[in-house]
C-alpha cells in the first residue's frame, strides 16, 4: 500500500514538469523535475520502492513527451541505480550524493536522448545540445535538488515511520 | 460696590480670573490626558481592525484586477483569432488552449486541451492569428501534442513570396528556423516573406511563417541557407487554432526507400 504514494507524487511531478518547469528556460534548457524527485526518493534509507517509481515515471513521461519512452524509462532507472550505489558509498553526505546523482543523471538522460533521436533520423549538433540544453539543465536541476531532497525526506519519514526506541 | 464701580478692584479681579482660567486649563488638560489614556487604546484597536479590513479589501480588489487583466488578455487573443478565422473563411478552425510543453528540452512540442473528442486528428495544421505554428503529431481523447515548426525534426515545404521559389524550412534545438535547399542562382533578400507552399500535402498553402533575416551563400555549397524570424512568439503561446477541415496527404509510400 505504501507504494501507492508514488502515483500522486509522480503524476504531480510530471504535470508540474510539463505545465511549469518546461516553460522556465535557461538558454534552451530546463530542469527535469521527475529526475530530481526520483533521485531524492531513491536516496532515502527507508525507501525500497524506487525501482517501481522509476518505471512509472519513465512510462508516464514517455507518454506525455514526443521522445521515445526508452529515454525516460532507462534514464530514470539509471538514476535509481546510481542512487543505490551512492547511498552505500557516501551515505554520510546525502546532499553530496544528491548533487552527484543529479549531475550524472542529467548527463545520462541527455546522452540517451541524443542517441535515440539520432536513430530516429534527427541529427542534433552535439556541442549545441551540450552547451545549450544539458549544461543549463544540470544547473537548474542542482538548484531544485536541495528543496526536493528536503521534501522527499519528509515524505519518506511519513511513509516509512521509524519504530519507537524504548 | 462703590469701590468696584470705581475700578479699584480691577487688578484684583484680573488676578482672580486669571488664576481661575489657569486652574481650569490645568484641570482640562489633565482630564483630556486621562480621557486619552482610557479611550486611545480602544481607538487604536478599532483602527487596526479597520485597517486590516481595508487591507483585505485591497488584496481582494488586486486579485480581481489581475483576474480581469488576464481575462482582457484572453479576450484580446480570442478577438484576434476570430478576426483571423473570418479573414480566412476557407478553413474551419477549432480553438484550443496550450496547457503544457514537452518535458524533454530536446523536442519542441506543445500540448493542447483538445483531442479526438473535438474532431482533432493527427496531421492537422495548427496556427495562430499571426501564422503557422506546427501540426498535430499525436492525439488522445481530450488532448493532443503539437509538433512546432521549431522542432529539430520538423520540415516544412515553403515558398518565398518575392523570389517565387520553394525551399525547405527546418527547426533546431535552439528554436531557430532555417531555410534550406534554396538554389544558388536565386536572389533572396532579408525581409522576404516565407509562406507554406502546400507541396507534399502536409500543410495548406499560403500560411505565413516569417521573414528572412539573413542569407548565407557560399560558392562551394550546392544550396543557399537563410535564417528566418518566425512571426509567432513560440514562448508565449496561449491559445491556438487547429485547422480541422484539412486532410493531410501521406506521400511517404511514394518516396523510394534508400
Amino acid at each position: 500500500m505504501r507504494n501507492l504514494i508514488a502515483v500522486p507524487v509522480i503524476l504531480l511531478s510530471v504535470i508540474l514538469q510539463s505545465a511549469v518547469i518546461s516553460r522556465v528556460y535557461l538558454l534552451s534548457g530546463f530542469a527535469d523535475l521527475p529526475l530530481v524527485v526520483l533521485a531524492a526518493w531513491a536516496l532515502q534509507e527507508e525507501v525500497d520502492s524506487a525501482w517501481h517509481w522509476a518505471v512509472a515515471a519513465g512510462l508516464l513521461v514517455g507518454f506525455v513527451s514526443g521522445i521515445s519512452w526508452i529515454v525516460p524509462a532507462f534514464g530514470y532507472m539509471a538514476v535509481v541505480a546510481l542512487a543505490q550505489i551512492f547511498q552505500r558509498r557516501v551515505w554520510q553526505a546525502p546532499l553530496l550524493a544528491m548533487f552527484s546523482i543529479t549531475f550524472l543523471g542529467t548527463i545520462i538522460v541527455s546522452v540517451l536522448s541524443l542517441i535515440v533521436l539520432r536513430f530516429a533520423g534527427v541529427t542534433l549538433p552535439i556541442d549545441d545540445a551540450f552547451g545549450l540544453l544539458t549544461l543549463p539543465g544540470i544547473l537548474l536541476n542542482m538548484l531544485l535538488a536541495i528543496p526536493v531532497y528536503a521534501v522527499m525526506r519528509d515524505l519518506a519519514r511519513w511513509v516509512y515511520p521509524s519504530p519507537e526506541v524504548e | 460696590m462703590a469701590l468696584a464701580l470705581g475700578g479699584y478692584f480691577s487688578s484684583a479681579s484680573n488676578v482672580f480670573t486669571g488664576s481661575l482660567v489657569n486652574l481650569q486649563t490645568w484641570f482640562s488638560a489633565r482630564f483630556v490626558a486621562v480621557q486619552d489614556f482610557f479611550t486611545s487604546p480602544r481607538d487604536i484597536a478599532s483602527l487596526r481592525q479597520r485597517n486590516a479590513e481595508l487591507e483585505g479589501e485591497v488584496a481582494d480588489l488586486q486579485a480581481q484586477v489581475i483576474q480581469l487583466q488576464q481575462e482582457v488578455g484572453e479576450t484580446q487573443i480570442l478577438a484576434a483569432l476570430v478576426d483571423f478565422s473570418r479573414a480566412n473563411p476557407e478553413n474551419s478552425y477549432r480553438a484550443a488552449a496550450v496547457i503544457g510543453r514537452d518535458p524533454s528540452p530536446f523536442l519542441h512540442y506543445v500540448i493542447i486541451n483538445r483531442g479526438s473528442n473535438d474532431g482533432i486528428l493527427r496531421g492537422m495544421p495548427v496556427v495562430t492569428n499571426q501564422g503557422l505554428i506546427g501540426r498535430v503529431e499525436a492525439v488522445i481523447a481530450d488532448a493532443a501534442r503539437v509538433q512546432l515548426i521549431t522542432d529539430p525534426a520538423s520540415s516544412v515545404n515553403v515558398r518565398l513570396q518575392n523570389a517565387e521559389t520553394e525551399a525547405s524550412l527546418v527547426g533546431s534545438v535552439t528554436g531557430d528556423v532555417t531555410l534550406d535547399l534554396i538554389p544558388q542562382d536565386l536572389n533572396i533578400q532579408p525581409g522576404d516573406l516565407v509562406l507554406t507552399s502546400g507541396l507534399g500535402g502536409g500543410y495548406p498553402p499560403d500560411l505565413i511563417i516569417g521573414q528572412v533575416v539573413n542569407v548565407r551563400s557560399r560558392d562551394f555549397d550546392l544550396f543557399q541557407q537563410a535564417t528566418v524570424q518566425p512571426v509567432v512568439d513560440f514562448n508565449r503561446l496561449e491559445i491556438v487554432l487547429v485547422i480541422v477541415n484539412f486532410k493531410p496527404v501521406d506521400i511517404s509510400p511514394l518516396i523510394p526507400a534508400p
